[in-house]
């Protein structure tokens, strides 16, 4: 492949798991923390932004232990307790890390770091990236668009329930029911993407 | 297959001596120091936790009821240095007035540094109880009355009218260790025990643990005083208002307005549903012949039809306004108000109507 090609090949599948095959609202991965703090903007931000960042970070370090650690044994099967395992002790290292050196970042970041250290979504990507048998710099874009995806659903939807407070909602339907209804319809605008390109 | 499960065993392993290691050098902040109310107190600590463990460890127990995770907001403290900027899990609690004065969450605050920090005085005197349950009695058919003996240490030094909270052990239905606030009612002159009234709330885990599980002569743990609902030292008439079990505080109050031969006008409306809710109605009484200048009015909402009742029927706070309306001007008296969050609400709006100012109105109000 040309280096042009390649780019192109990239920014399909980057585009691709931002809109088409959006994790949240084409896959339903990552639904706790995608209702449970979807309410203000700002909160929504923070937690999109970590969930950015530690997708980006996770499938590539999940790759690379599936590709030299797992393939040469034949122990793929493996995939799920060494990836949960490794995002888990990344997540723990980040925030650590980020609450010593840096009490701004950890302010807009780091709190919400624990929150998604069992995220589905971020599980999810790890293993996507096998299925699709993504390369590593593939793999890292996926990861980085998967997440970026993730964010847009989510600060879309806090921008919608920010709007929803002032409204009155049949009390049965208030908190995660109205929620999840939007979420549905979230999801269908979305498969409007589906036809402009595909990132299989 | 052995060797795929030491592989992985392994991964496992290397990245828990990771963490344990990074947190060994990251997460080590050393000593620092917390002063509390501008050097009253100082304690060196180690840095690294939050405020809350940090405190508690030092046998200060701020108030909190969800146990660290910052929901109930139960745990405000002013923290005047080193706590760093507010957190988005902290902002939702805090109004504009908080914001200003640096009041934060003690249990999402983490001490990394040195910390002042301000909490009120009466915090010092919060300590742990273990207590024996002395006596279960029932007062209606969903109140019980409960008699504990203090144990360790032996003696108690509240307010009037301020609550603990007691810790509801792992039971059969619930795993979970809970704390929840009952306002004490005994009589203050006896420091050696307290006396609660609970109603039991339907799958309530600390109620249910206190009326099918609690057997007397067991062990039950509490910690308090708590709580700014007590009798303000003025000399102006009073108006109790209470619904069902929050007769409870108010009942320690008399006791203790009794005791100290307090001379003041005191008026008391006590709101139930039906008359099989009605309890402590002699106690009531004797309380009315005993004090200087006390009325006792009992209200019910919807009495049965052939329960004979004869007193006065209708919602608690409907009655209290017509009565007070009766008597002239009753701009200057001081509302103690004590029931579910509904009554408080509507008696908070009846006393500002009929002119008392809301600094005025005191309640505790636990969902």
């Amino acid at each position: 492949m040309t280096f042009g090609a390649q780019l192109t090949h990239l920014l399909v599948i980057l585009f691709a798991s931002i809109f088409t095959e959006n994790i949240l609202l084409a896959r339903f991965l990552g639904m706790c923390s995608f209702l449970s703090v979807s309410r203000q903007i700002k909160t929504a931000v923070g937690l999109g932004f970590a969930v950015v960042f530690v997708m980006t970070f996770t499938v590539g370090l999940d790759w690379l232990a599936y590709r030299f650690v797992l393939q040469p044994y034949h122990i793929e099967y493996f995939r799920f307790i060494l990836f949960i395992v490794i995002i888990a002790a990344f997540v723990q290292f980040v925030e650590m890390a980020i609450e010593r050196y840096s009490p701004v970042l950890y302010q807009n970041l780091g709190i919400f770091l624990p929150l998604i250290t069992v995220n589905c979504a971020i599980l999810g990507a790890s293993l996507f990236m096998v299925i699709r048998e993504y390369g590593f710099v593939e793999g890292v874009v996926f990861g980085l668009g998967s997440g970026i995806g993730w964010m847009l659903a989510i600060v879309a939807m806090a921008g919608i329930r920010e709007k929803l407070a002032h409204s009155r909602i049949p009390k049965g339907l208030q908190g995660p029911g109205i929620t999840l209804i939007i979420a549905g319809l979230m999801a269908l605008a979305f498969i409007g993407f589906t036809g402009v390109l595909s990132g299989g | 297959m052995i060797l795929a499960v030491i592989i992985v065993s392994g991964i496992g392993a290397f990245l828990a001596t990771v963490l344990v290691f990074a947190e060994r050098v990251i997460t080590n902040y050393g000593d620092v120091e917390i002063d509390i109310n501008k050097g009253s107190k100082k304690f060196t600590v180690r840095g690294g936790g939050s405020l809350l463990e940090t405190l508690t460890q030092q046998k200060i127990f701020v108030p909190s009821a969800c146990g660290g995770r910052g929901t109930c907001a139960y745990c405000k403290v002013k923290v005047l240095e080193g706590g760093g900027a507010l957190l988005p899990t902290e902002e939702p609690y805090m109004d504009k007035k908080e914001r200003a004065d640096n009041v934060r969450l003690a249990c999402q605050v983490k001490v990394r540094n040195d910390i002042k920090i301000e909490i009120p005085e009466e915090l010092f005197a919060i300590k742990e109880f273990t207590c024996t349950c002395e006596k279960i009695i029932d007062l209606t058919y969903d109140i019980k009355q409960y008699n504990l003996k203090l144990v360790e240490p032996q003696t108690i030094k509240y307010t009037p009218g301020q609550y603990i909270q007691l810790l509801s052990p792992p039971y059969e239905k619930s795993s979970e260790e809970v704390y929840r606030a009952y306002s004490i009612s005994s009589d203050p002159a006896d420091n050696t025990g307290i006396e609660l009234i609970v109603r039991r709330v339907p799958d309530g885990i600390a109620t249910t643990y206190l009326f099918d599980y609690l057997k007397e002569g067991q062990t039950v743990r509490i910690n308090g005083p708590y709580g700014t609902f007590y009798l303000r030292d003025t000399n102006v008439p009073i108006v109790f208002i209470a619904g069902g079990s929050g007769i409870a505080p108010i009942k320690c109050m008399l006791h203790h307005m009794k005791n100290t031969k307090n001379t003041r006008q005191a008026v008391f409306f006590f709101g139930v549903r039906t008359t099989k809710d009605l309890f402590l109605i002699e106690e009531m009484k004797q309380f009315e012949k005993e004090l200087h200048d006390f009325t006792f009015v009992p209200v019910v909402s919807q009495p049965e039809e052939d329960s004979g009742w004869t007193g006065v029927t209708g919602r608690v706070t409907d009655v209290a306004v017509e009565f007070l309306k009766k008597q002239g001007d009753v701009s200057n008296r001081e509302g103690y108000l004590c029931g579910s969050p509904g009554m408080i609400d509507s008696a908070v709006k009846v006393l500002a109507d009929l002119g008392i100012p809301e600094e005025r109105h005191y309640y505790d109000k636990f969902a």
